[in-house]
């Protein structure tokens, strides 16, 4: 198969996640949102990988998905912390840094 | 131990003293930065009965290395033109504390912290004329900065954090420029046998820059100097910040932290740039005659007599760069000498001028009147401090500024003869406000002010004598000046230019 | 020249005396004044001794001078705190110690009632010192020093009463006046240093044979700026009449006697600079003539007793500057005027002093009248002052003021008629305004204010004033028997030429100079004495009386050509530097805060909006690569 192909999927997958995060306003969909985005990188590194074939892209791919790990436990604890304290997962009800 | 060093270690010692004893023991910290201060200051006075003033090199030398990889030092030495002003520095210190014993109520920190602030900045202001390296000298010119900052913004009164910012973010304007220079320095340096900051070294490097390269490197010290000094147009800081300082610091401020730009003019701009100097001299003497005739009509308009004060300093700075930039044995020697009297003109006016505000609870001279018969010892002290300032002969800055406007003359006549038209603007700017405090009649409210107290005369009495008896006699201060003077127009080449009618004979 | 060790105690003593005075503040009121009579009076003891040496001595080492220290010394610059004491500066040496001492024991009587009494005495020291100082330096720039010396004395004493405001003023006026002429002199020094290379008197003498006319002219027409300053001559002439403000004993001093004629003392000590050039000179003489027209003008309206004597002493000094500049035929008739005028003007403003004292301050001359009846040795003593300034012998007046009459008559072609005759004219008018203020003072009727008793003036006010009144007698007639006084200054001022041709004879110009006298009394008596004088001031008077009365609008012209446009500038920079030069500084500043508040309007803390920006950024980088590398 055409490993463009997989760059196209991956393009589309990522244009969904951005506009997922500029559109949705729960924080929890967003967040999805993002984790689409990185993977749709993830995705292109390892197509890149194959295309060239190099180990570099699939190495990568790993640190991105350990860091995603890591981001996912981070905010999955602050949207919760939000969400208790304010009863609320919108993301614009959060914009209390512009003061 | 250095004689330089140890006296710029006493005050941080002094301070140290201070900060262990407890806040409330307001006495024991005010009598501890007294004692630091006049210990200065005899240190001080012991040097320069050490100074060997037929000695045109550095005295009193001391270098360390500091941080070797990029050629700097601790470097200090003395010749008589910083030997001068240092002893201006230690011997005013000792009196602003005494004067100002009670300027640290009302502040937004306590006593402790002021005079913590006062023995540092003193340390800094004996570092700055002593040092030998160009970047100690560019640390201690940006670090007194701090305290002065700190000084202004905490303990002024009025617009106090206002004027302490609008100093800071000239100072550091003019800082900035220097330290471009200085790099600039330094890479050039590099290239013409190693890198360094020594002054000795740097002054050899103009023979190996191009015109333009010299002319940028000046002009980054000279803006930094005119800022501090300040010359017209870049003053408006010190109107404001000596509105706002109290006396004492304003003493500082005006006396002795003013004088590092008028120093580095000639420790720096003449010396590492003789050639740009010249090119200069023509721009920077119409600035210098601009800022005399300009302080002093600004003098003549103030209403509010901390204000005067600083504008006939803005007039005072453009008589001493002039006599810097004449080129002159008698206009260097003049201006060398005008930076000292200064110091002590304006110290005694701004101390008695202090005593009347902080009497009166205002600083407008309309508010006062007729205070020669309430108060005739506070008012006899502001009329010789008045006196001293429009340069009346018999008091010291008279030998000044006539060798100022003497020396000028011989090179530069038209600046001479347009300055010498400051003198009547001087017997204005002082004899209004002399008129409108001193004399008439009493103004309601003035009838029960107080006249000085012992403390207060103790503290403006050998201020007035140093002022009367330099008047007289200025030659000790004249004979160290002197040899230095020369030695730097020598550096540059200039001799004295020969009296016209004589040239044939 | 022959060195002396004693010259400098003539000044260390009244300025010892000062210093006391002043630093021992109230302590010394009981014995303060004393002291300072003490000392001034032994300074002209020390004065009487150095005379008498200086007789001693053969013509030529009469001269005597004392170095003290190196006082300023930088590069070729070098000034020696030295004083010299020659022919010319010992007759103004005992004319100010000896005037000096006379007005202190007045002073001691006539100020008995001000409770600052040492004050007045410690500043009447410092006056003494400072003017000896002036005639005593050796060199231009010592000279300087007393110069402005006597200025500040001045300014002291002019505000002895400086509670209230208008002598405040007066004393600031002064001061402020006299830098403008002080001015003069700093240039006349700076242009010595930078053409001749010394500042010295006899350096520049000597330097002055060789020196181009150009640099003497320069440094002559200087000078010239100094004296119009300190000896009020025109254009600077408009502070003395304010100056009255001060007590009388310190008009008749120094407003009279000793510091206005400061000015011709410079120009005589000067005269090598201005034998060289001419053009200075005329100038001088210019100077000179117009003054004691000027003086003598104004002198016709003052009803205030002390400013018509003040514009007397304006006019004589006139006379004196003219003489001056008329070479060395003048210098030492000007300084013969000098001295007889310090003892008949000295002894009117005492006497002056002296109604005043008996008639409660009051100084209008329209309340006045018949007071010969009651203060007969006040009369007396005036009188005599008066006959010697209107030039009628035998008095002083005659033989110095007719001398300089001649010499300017003998000056050669229209100069010399033009001067004489304005010289001549100034006489009549002198006469006139003289006759006037005795007149309306003591002989006429009666026009006193209800509560005045006059009386006479205790001992230690006639005392001096009748000393003074024999002086105003007898100087003239000893100063030029036998030409003593011409000789006695020869060596200084240089051989006193006759002209070869004259004009006019002695005999036929003292003639006309009486002639003149005798029209100008004539006058005064006609409309003073036989006519009754109204109490108030007329108003519907002529053009010329009011122009007259208001000082010939010499302060409507200071104000309208220097004081306005300088307040208008002060006001206008005083404007700028707020608005232009600071509102630079502050514009900057200003720029820096809209630009950060504009951009902070972007930050809205919104996540998602930041996402967009995010997203519309790194789209837009993506382009801009794109169009960049296609």
């Amino acid at each position: 198969m055409n490993p463009y192909n997989y760059l196209y999927v991956s393009a589309l997958l990522f244009t969904i996640g951005a506009v997922g995060v500029v559109v949705r306003r729960n924080a929890i969909v967003v967040f999805m949102c993002v984790e689409l985005m990185l993977n749709a990188a993830n995705l292109t590194l390892v197509t890149f990988s194959r295309i060239n074939g190099t180990l570099d892209g699939q190495v990568v791919a790993f640190f991105t998905m350990v860091v995603a790990a890591c981001e996912v436990v981070v905010g999955l604890a602050i949207i919760v912390t939000i969400y208790r304290s304010r009863r609320s997962a919108s993301v614009d009800d959060a914009s209390l840094l512009k003061r | 131990m250095n004689a330089l060093t140890s006296m710029m270690l006493l005050p941080l010692l002094g301070s140290l003293l201070v900060a262990v004893i407890p806040s409330d023991q307001t006495l024991r910290i005010k009598q501890a930065a007294l004692g630091t201060t006049l210990l200065v200051a005899i240190s001080g006075v012991m040097a320069w009965f050490k100074f060997d003033s037929a000695n045109t090199s550095f005295q009193f030398v001391q270098i360390a290395q500091w941080i070797p990889s990029f050629g700097i030092n601790y470097a200090v030495g003395v010749d008589g033109l910083a030997l001068v002003l240092i002893l201006m520095s230690v011997l005013l210190a000792p009196v602003v504390v005494l004067a100002g014993w009670n300027e640290s109520e009302g502040g937004r920190w306590s006593a402790k912290v002021f005079y913590i602030l006062i023995l540092v900045l003193e340390t800094m202001m004996i570092g700055v004329f002593a040092a030998t390296d160009v970047f100690l000298f560019y640390v201690f010119f940006e670090a007194m900065l701090i305290p002065v900052y700190f000084l202004i913004g905490g303990y002024g009164s009025g617009e106090r954090a206002a004027a302490a910012v609008k100093f800071l973010l000239y100072s550091l304007f003019g800082g900035l420029l220097m330290l471009a220079s200085i790099i600039g320095l330094y890479v050039i340096s590099g290239t013409h046998g190693g890198h360094t900051f020594d002054i000795g070294q740097l002054s050899e490097l103009h023979k190996f820059m191009s015109p333009t390269t010299q002319n940028l490197l000046f002009l980054g010290f000279f803006i930094a100097f005119a800022i501090k000094a300040p010359v017209w147009p870049l003053h408006t800081w010190l109107p404001d910040a000596a509105a706002a300082a109290t006396p004492g610091t304003s003493v500082l401020l005006l006396g002795v932290l003013d004088k590092v730009g008028t120093f580095g003019m000639i420790r720096f701009c003449l010396t590492l740039f003789p050639d740009a100097s010249k090119t200069f001299t023509p721009v920077i003497l119409v600035f210098a005659v601009i800022s005399i005739l300009y302080g002093a009509f600004l003098a003549i308009g103030a209403r509010d007599i901390k204000r005067l004060i600083a504008y006939t300093s803005i007039s005072h700075f453009g008589f001493i760069t002039m006599g810097i930039f004449a080129m002159t044995t008698q206009g260097h020697s003049g201006a060398t000498l005008y930076m000292f009297n200064h110091g002590f003109s304006t110290a005694a006016l701004f101390l008695v001028a202090g005593w009347m505000i902080s009497r009166r609870g205002s600083s407008t001279i309309a508010d006062f009147g007729g205070l020669q018969r309430v108060t005739p010892v506070m008012a006899w002290s502001f009329f010789i401090a008045g006196m001293s300032s429009l340069a009346l002969p018999g008091l010291s800055s008279f030998v000044s500024e006539f060798l100022v406007l003497v020396g000028t003359y011989t090179r530069y006549p038209v600046a001479a003869v347009i300055a010498t038209f400051g003198i009547v603007l001087a017997a204005l700017y002082i004899l209004i406000p002399v008129q409108k405090a001193l004399h008439g009649p009493t103004t309601p409210g003035n009838e029960n002010l107080p006249d000085l107290n012992l403390r207060e005369k103790i503290a403006i009495a050998p201020v007035i004598a140093v002022i009367v008896a330099l008047g007289f006699y200025p030659a000790p201060l004249l004979n160290v000046i002197n040899p230095a003077s020369a030695h730097v127009l020598e550096v540059q080449g200039f001799t004295d230019p020969v009296p016209s009618e004589s040239a044939g004979k | 020249m022959t060195t002396s060790t004693s010259l400098v105690y003539l000044i260390a003593l009244p300025l010892l005396g000062a210093t006391i005075l002043l630093l021992a503040g109230r302590r010394s009121d009981k014995w303060g004044h004393l002291l300072a009579t003490a000392l001034s009076a032994s300074s002209f003891g020390v004065g009487l001794y150095q005379l008498s040496q200086m007789l001693n001595r053969p013509t030529e080492e009469r001269g005597v001078s004392q170095k003290l220290f190196s006082w300023i010394s930088v590069g070729s610059f070098n000034v020696d705190a030295g004083l010299l004491l020659d022919q010319l500066s010992i007759c103004f040496v005992l004319l100010i110690t000896g005037v000096g001492t006379l007005i202190h024991i007045y002073s001691i009587s006539y100020m008995s009632h001000d409770e600052n009494r040492r004050r007045f005495f410690a500043y009447l020291n410092l006056f003494i010192a400072a003017m000896l100082l002036l005639v005593l330096g050796d060199s231009y720039l010592n000279l300087y020093v007393g110069w402005e010396g006597v200025g500040l004395a001045s300014y002291l004493l002019i505000g002895f009463w400086n509670q209230k405001p208008a002598y405040a003023t007066a004393s600031k006026k002064a001061f402020v006046m006299n830098r403008v002429g002080d001015m003069g002199l700093s240039f006349a020094i700076m242009i010595a240093f930078a053409t001749l290379g010394t500042v010295s008197f006899s350096g520049v003498e000597e330097a002055s044979h060789t020196a181009s006319k150009a640099a003497l002219t320069a440094i002559g027409i200087m000078l010239l700026v100094a004296a119009t300053g300190k000896s009020a001559q025109f254009p600077l002439q408009a502070w003395l009449g304010d100056a009255m403000a001060g007590p009388t004993p310190v008009s008749a001093l120094i407003h009279a006697a000793t510091m206005v004629t400061a000015g011709v003392y410079l120009i005589v000590r000067s005269n090598f600079i201005f034998d060289a050039a001419p053009t200075a000179q005329l100038l001088v003489v210019i100077v000179g003539a117009i003054t004691l027209m000027f003086g003598a003008l104004v002198g016709t309206a003052k009803d205030d007793i002390k400013k018509a004597l003040a514009a007397s002493t304006m006019s004589q000094i006139g006379y004196m500057v003219l003489g001056a500049g008329l070479g060395p035929a003048g210098y030492a008739f000007a300084i013969m005027h000098l001295l007889t005028h310090g003892f008949f003007k000295a002894g009117m403003f005492l006497g002056a002093g002296s109604v005043m004292h008996g008639m409660n301050d009051q100084v209008d001359m329209r309340r006045y009248g018949a007071l010969r009846k009651f203060m007969p040795i006040t009369f007396i003593t005036f009188g005599l002052g008066y006959l010697a300034i209107i030039g009628v012998p035998p008095f002083a007046g005659f033989y110095s003021k007719d001398a300089i009459i001649e010499t300017a008559f003998n000056a050669g072609g229209v100069k010399g008629i033009l001067l004489g005759g304005t010289a001549l004219l100034g006489a009549a008018i002198t006469a006139f305004y003289m006759t006037r203020v005795m007149v309306l003072t003591f002989t006429s009727k009666e026009r006193w204010e209800d509560n005045q008793h006059p009386h006479e003036s205790p001992i230690l006010m006639w005392l001096p004033m009748a000393i003074l009144a024999i002086g105003s007698v007898t100087t003239g007639f000893l100063f030029t028997r036998g030409h003593a006084l011409v000789n006695w200054l020869s060596p200084v001022v240089g051989e006193h030429a006759e002209s070869e041709e004259m004009l006019l004879q002695p005999m036929v110009v003292s003639g006309l100079a009486l002639l003149a006298v005798a029209i100008g009394v004539a006058i005064a008596v006609m409309k003073y004495q036989r006519a009754d004088v109204e109490t108030v001031a007329p108003q519907n008077v002529s053009i010329f009386t009011r122009i007259a009365r208001k000082d010939l609008m010499q302060d409507s012209f200071n104000e309208a050509v220097f004081m306005r446009p300088g307040q208008a500038l002060t006001s206008l920079l005083v404007k700028g530097d707020e608005n232009v030069v600071d509102g630079a500084v502050r514009g900057i500043g200003r720029t820096a805060l809209g630009a950060g508040a504009s951009l902070r309007k972007t930050q809205t803390g919104f996540a998602r909006s930041y996402a967009a920006l995010i997203l519309i950024g790194a789209i837009a980088l993506i382009a801009g690569i794109w169009v960049v590398t296609q």
